[in-house]
């Protein structure tokens, strides 16, 4: 029997003070009892004087009164099979009036390091069937890539058709899905959870559930319980786990609402310094691990304050994860959907997933090409707006075209149109294809030959 | 040596009792004796900041001394090697626990039971002064591995010396003093290795990158920062350097960066052959794989233990490039630990002690007259990581004021898919001066003519895209649409280059020099033309200019460029 201490000497916000304890381990499992409730904590800093706690489902209703007994462990999930289909609260119980997961493994969510020289490179295509990411912002299984977006952008259904579409060329097995969110609407949430019940998608997947209205701290567990589990089903189960997990500047939020708790001296913007190093503990936990049959992808979503990516949350997430996907609210004012602007958009392993044996030899020039002239075209609108179009050289009025072109057919889709990699790559040479031959500096004479709408159609004429 | 008791444990940050430990002592924290260091003594407390995850220790548990600081183990079998930032070879680690890092893991930097083959180059009776060769292994193929007194060690006369196979741990020779030496040393990370003389950097370290060679170079032994914000390229410029650079040695630290990125690296570097010797670059390398999730202090360590090897290396008589990816999570772990430790912070939350610990790093660099006589050299090439890639913060601005060659990234040609990304007007190179004579000698007398000619086309583009910003370029004097158009040509077919186009990402000075001719060429053919009144729209429409661009893809682009250049010469001459 664990002993319980009525030691609580302070509350402050989301932490409890408790002194004269026995030697307490740092990061330790805290249950605290007030009434009939059970809380959870976790050990911040400990010594012979005096504990500091952290309490997930918040200090609202606690006392000096309020039990405390240390587990004598650091904070586990309990992990099995039956996990598959579950929906969990933020913290882990069941939120779906299902039993309580029956253990097969405990394991510690704070999750060791992957050893670097353990890790497979990721390079496996992930086709998505949305062109602006699998043309020129290529996914690959194990890879993390972030969607960064503003308040009230659908960044929520291009997730959910990423999640819906997303499969690996020529194999028929899908992604096991985990769901986590973190201070989101339950209206936001129910978007989701009838979307994965509409699919079926439901039955191959986890669901973590953190709304807006459930405690702030508690957000700190949520991604950890879901990475948790991604690596159990990935490198115990052998899946290809797909988590989202949104909204990672709700998470942040709470970061930096406990720094403050705890009076730490903070960074940039008062979220904490450490908060770089935080937020890499969880995306580092995607990848391959060779040997071993299964895999973690990750989509974080995250909303930019006021849409500046140079808001600590996006900064920081863009140094550690491997690309972004930008979505853009001047194209969604546009009409345009999926409203991904590819310009400030990156697939840092696209390289390694590309090309022949991947997805086709000129993936890689058709994606420079493009996007040399969507950026060139998007600098003309600026001049075409003060000296007017007519002022042009021709080859600034193709170009100019050109951009309005790709935003309306290469850009824009369906919400449940899922187009090949040879759909998306056609498309980009039907677009290259109005511009003079001599444009097209960026692909080689052999792929221009052998793609280029003018040969292809001779080709098969030919034939 | 002295146990002590954990006090207090706040994240890596631990506070014991009765140790007798010196500052920066390494000591082994709790029942599972975790790696961890002394950073800072107050009355009767150690401040301890410790390698490992802390998760579940306990004030009382103990605290046991090692009487040294952190060291790395210098001798054969570094090289090839994946450490984590204390020198522990991650294989070895896999091995030990898995493919997820656990705790309390002890392994040594090098091999202690593998045999060596040690060659006496010193025989009996010879004096050997500190840092002396006198010996030698062959560690790879390719690299002869010097066997050195350590340069604290005060030397003398050789008694004996023996030939043969031994471990690291096996006496290969002994003084007159009785002192006996082995092949391997232990030397403390933080402190710089000595060198007989500091040598002026006159030599350029060939890239074969056309914006860095031809535009702001770096010299042996040098030191240059790689500032920008996320995706801009400074690990593909990193990691391009290591393949190509002509040095002896490679020491990649992967310092707080990512997981994948270092198995990225860990897949090519054993397939990618050197190019001189056709040898996987993998045998002359070392790399340091501290990711970002990896604990923070190993992370502050991983600088210190990658200069060492690199020095060590130097000592020998090799020219090593040392990156580092990241210098800011570097910083961002001493901000860390700092603000654990309640210091008083200076510029945003970083400690004031930030730019000493800078310079301290980038003064380690240089080429190098080494103890053992002959020349060697370490380069430094640092990636910067500045928050909200805004070059006014305190990291980038204390590395400019150490470095002596700055590559400024630009997110706005990252977006427009123009790498290296490279802004051509901020960047520069403090080597300049000092290296043209070598081009001069090696590469063309016009190397550097050339070289100032293109820049002074960029800097007027500059000024007229402004223009043009307001009024179009058709209404530009005829000129001055040229050199619109030459500049265009300088940056899209010149300073552009794919680092992954197995041609492109690697051009010989020669080829750099040819290209940049040829351009220039065309500008002039073309001013003439303009001169006789060919209108612009001609001039600018020649399909030679169009087959210049890809001449760069090219291998054996020699016959190309001539048949190019002489198919320009005819068109400008047709022209009406
Ligand atoms: N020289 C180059 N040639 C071709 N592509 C490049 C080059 N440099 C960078 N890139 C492209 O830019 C992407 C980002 O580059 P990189 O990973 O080096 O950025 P970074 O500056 O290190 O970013 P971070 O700070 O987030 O680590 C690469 O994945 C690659 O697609
Ligand atoms: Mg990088």
């Amino acid at each position: 029997m664990t002993k319980e201490y009525k030691t609580i000497t302070e509350i402050s916000g989301p932490l409890i003070f408790v002194e004269k304890t026995e030697p307490v381990g740092y990061n330790e499992l805290v249950e605290i009892r007030t009434g009939g409730e059970l809380k959870r904590g976790q050990v911040l800093d400990t010594s012979d004087e005096i504990v500091v706690i952290q309490v997930f489902e918040g200090t609202g209703g606690l006392s000096k009164d309020s039990a405390v007994s240390f587990t004598g462990d650091v904070i586990k999930m309990p992990l099995s099979p039956g996990i598959v289909g579950r929906v969990l609260s933020g913290s882990g119980r069941p939120r779906d009036g299902g039993p309580e997961i029956v253990p097969e493994v405990l394991r510690d969510i704070a999750g060791a390091a992957i050893n670097p020289a353990s890790r497979e490179k990721p390079r496996a295509f992930i086709q998505t069937g949305i062109s602006t990411i699998d043309g020129t912002n290529t996914l690959v299984r194990g890879q993390k890539l972030p969607i960064f977006s503003g308040a009230g952008l659908p960044h929520n259904d291009v997730a959910l058709q990423i999640a819906r579409q997303a499969k690996a060329l020529g194999e028929a097995e899908s992604f096991a899905v985990i769901f986590c969110a973190m201070g989101i609407t339950n209206e936001e949430a129910q978007h989701f959870l009838a979307d994965f019940e509409r699919t079926g998608a439901l039955e191959r997947a986890v669901v973590f559930l953190n709304l807006a209205d459930d405690p702030a701290v508690e957000r700190i567990l949520t991604p950890r319980l879901g990475l948790t589990t991604a690596e159990y089903l990935a490198f115990d189960l052998d899946m290809h786990v797909l988590i989202i997990y949104t909204d990672m500047t709700n998470y942040c939020e709470s970061l930096r609402q406990m720094g403050a708790a705890r009076e730490e001296v903070p960074g940039r913007r008062g979220y904490p310094g450490y908060m770089y190093t935080d937020l890499a503990i969880q995306y580092e936990r995607a990848g391959i691990i060779r040997g071993k049959k299964g895999s973690i992808t990750q989509f974080p979503i995250l909303t930019m304050p006021g849409d500046d990516i140079t808001h600590p949350i996006p900064d920081l997430s863009g140094y550690i994860t491997e690309g972004q996907i930008i979505i853009s609210r001047e194209l969604h004012r546009k009409g345009i959907y999926p409203p991904v602007d590819i310009r400030p958009s990156l697939s840092r392993l696209m390289n390694s997933g590309i090309g022949k044996g991947h997805t086709r030899e000129d993936h890689r020039a058709v994606s420079d090409q493009l996007y040399a002239y969507y950026a060139e075209g998007n600098d003309l609108r600026g001049l075409a707006a003060i000296v007017g179009k007519e002022a042009l050289s021709e080859r600034d009025k193709l170009v100019l075209e050109f951009a309005d072109k790709f935003e309306k057919r290469f850009v824009n889709q369906g919400r449940d149109e899922d187009r090949s990699i040879f759909d998306t790559l056609q498309i980009g040479w039907d677009l290259l294809a109005d511009l003079p031959e001599a444009m097209l500096t960026r692909v080689d004479d052999k792929y221009i030959k052998q793609y280029h709408p003018k040969y292809a159609s001779a080709a098969k004429k030919a034939e | 040596m002295e146990v002590g008791k954990v006090k207090r444990v706040a994240g890596p940050l631990v506070q014991a009792i009765g140790l007798k430990a010196s500052m920066y002592d390494l000591v082994l924290v709790g029942e599972e004796g975790l790696m961890s260091e002394v950073i800072g003594i107050s009355g009767n407390k150690h401040i301890i900041q410790v390698y490992e995850d802390t998760g579940g220790v306990r004030p009382g548990e103990p605290v046991k001394e090692t009487g040294a600081p952190l060291v790395a183990q210098l001798g054969p079998g570094i090289l090839t090697q994946i450490y984590d930032g204390i020198q522990r070879p991650l294989p070895k680690l896999a091995e030990m626990s898995g493919d997820f890092i656990s705790r309390g893991l002890f392994v040594d930097g090098i091999d202690h039971k593998k045999k060596w083959e040690f060659k006496p180059t010193a025989k009996k009776g010879d004096a050997l002064k500190p840092g002396q060769a006198f010996g030698e292994v062959q560690e790879q193929l390719l690299i002869n591995h010097k066997i050195m007194v350590p340069p604290k060690m005060k030397g003398g006369a050789i008694k004996e010396i023996y030939g043969g196979n031994f471990t690291v741990d096996e006496t290969v020779c002994v003084l007159e003093d009785g002192t006996e030496l082995t092949m391997m040393h232990k030397w403390p990370v933080r402190q710089a290795r000595p060198v007989a003389e500091k040598l002026a950097p006159t030599i350029p370290l060939r890239t074969g990158q056309r914006v860095v060679d031809g535009f702001f170079s770096l010299a042996k032994g040098g030191t240059a920062a790689i500032p920008g914000g996320f995706g801009t390229g400074k690990t593909v410029m990193q990691q391009t350097l290591s393949k190509w650079a002509d040095v002896d040695i490679v020491i990649y630290v992967g310092c707080g960066e990512r997981g994948n990125e270092m198995a990225d690296l860990l897949h090519e570097f054993p397939e990618l052959q050197d190019p001189r010797t056709g040898r996987p670059l993998m045998e002359r390398s070392i790399v340091y794989a501290n990711t970002s999730n990896m604990p923070v202090a190993a992370r502050e360590a991983s600088i210190y233990t990658g200069m060492t090897t690199a020095e060590y290396y130097r000592d020998m008589g090799y020219d090593c490039l040392m990156t580092a990816d990241s210098t800011s999570r570097w910083a961002e772990a001493m901000r860390e630990m700092g603000s654990r430790l309640e210091e008083m912070p200076g510029e945003e939350g970083y400690p004031a002690y930030l730019g000493a610990r800078l310079a301290d790093f980038y003064e380690r660099a240089g080429r190098a007259a080494v103890l053992n006589g002959g020349q060697g050299s370490v380069s430094i090439v640092g990636a910067v990581s500045p928050a909200g890639g805004d070059f006014t913060e305190p990291v980038t601005q204390n590395t400019l004021r150490m470095v002596k060659v700055f590559w400024a990234l630009d997110s706005k040609l990252t977006q427009r898919r123009h790498f290296p990304s490279i802004n051509w007007l901020d960047s520069y190179s403090l080597y300049d001066q000092t290296l043209e004579p070598w081009f001069v000698e090696n590469v063309s007398p016009n190397w550097n003519k050339n070289k100032r000619r293109a820049m002074a086309i960029l800097q007027e583009n500059a000024e007229l895209e402004e223009i043009v910003m307001l009024v179009g370029s058709d209404a530009l004097p005829e000129d001055q649409q040229i050199t619109l158009e030459v500049a265009r040509m300088i940056i899209n077919f010149w300073l552009a280059q794919s680092a992954f186009h197995p041609v492109d990402t690697f051009a010989p000075y020669k080829k750099q020099f040819d290209l940049l001719e040829a351009i220039l060429k065309y500008r002039d053919l073309a001013f003439d033309a303009v001169q006789k009144g060919i209108p612009v729209a001609q001039i600018t429409s020649v399909p030679s200019k169009d087959a210049l661009a890809k001449v760069r893809l090219e291998a054996e682009y020699e016959p190309i460029l001539a048949k190019v250049m002489a198919q320009m010469e005819a068109e400008f001459k047709a022209l009406k």
